[in-house]
């Protein structure tokens, strides 16, 4: 199974929807820099996101969470956070990564 | 005398001309935001009518509580606090891009003037000169 990264903002660019309809189905998915607004609850996109997590397990990047100054308590339900460490350990745990930059 | 003017800044000629700068794109992601806010500093020393508009992921530069310490990048968010001393007052953001996001003006670090998409359609037909970043 992959991890997919995705690195740009939902708004702008469709890697994210791309992603999101190339990706296997229980695959991993982390989102990092302005991917990470995807995240976010109150969102137009947040019902896309929210269905998407049925299917993927979605990692936010702490780090860019914070530059961008959103909230750990506004994310989507079932977000999982992690550090730079945890990043490492994502990729250690896959064979391959999918970078959907 | 012409290079002194130039660094010196002021409005010798006397002519005003109304600029908006428009604001579209998240802060970190590219460096366009930070580019646009230099030229937006630099611009306000010739004293000219200037207004910024946040549009699109653009609302997000003015997104309260960035911590940029991890990431190794400059938080120039409180430069946009700063922009009222270089008399840069007047900032709109659109109603439907905020709403988009989940975001209300108090997230916002600066009070900014809320328009529909309407209206920020009239004020740039009022401009004289309107920059993209």
């Amino acid at each position: 199974m992959l991890l997919h990264t995705v690195n740009k903002s939902p708004f702008e660019k469709g890697s994210l929807d791309t992603c999101l309809r190339l990706a296997k189905q229980g695959s991993t998915i982390l989102l990092i820099e302005d991917a990470v607004y995807a995240a976010m609850q109150g969102t137009v996109i947040e019902s896309k996101i929210s269905e998407a997590m049925k299917r993927y397990s979605v990692y936010a990047l702490q780090s860019d969470l914070k530059a961008r100054g959103l909230d750990e308590d506004r994310l989507l339900n079932g977000i999982k956070v992690v550090d730079y460490g945890g990043f490492v350990d994502l990729v250690a745990e896959h064979d391959t990564v999918q970078s959907w930059f | 005398m012409a290079d002194e003017t130039m660094e010196e800044g002021g409005n010798p000629t006397g002519v005003v001309k109304k600029f908006m700068y428009v604001n579209r794109r998240a802060p970190y992601g590219t460096v366009y935001p930070l580019e646009g806010l230099e030229v937006v500093l630099i611009g306000a020393a010739f004293e000219q009518d200037v207004s910024m508009a946040f549009v699109d992921d653009g609302v997000y530069q003015l997104k309260k509580g960035q911590d940029t310490a991890e990431t190794g990048m400059k938080n120039f968010s409180p430069a946009y606090r700063a922009l009222e001393m270089y008399d840069v007052e007047k900032l709109y953001a659109e109603k439907e891009s905020l709403e988009a996001r989940g975001l209300t003006q108090d997230d916002l670090l600066v009070s900014v003037e809320v328009l529909s998409t309407a209206e920020l359609t009239e004020l740039m037909e009022q401009q004289d000169v309107i920059l993209n970043y």
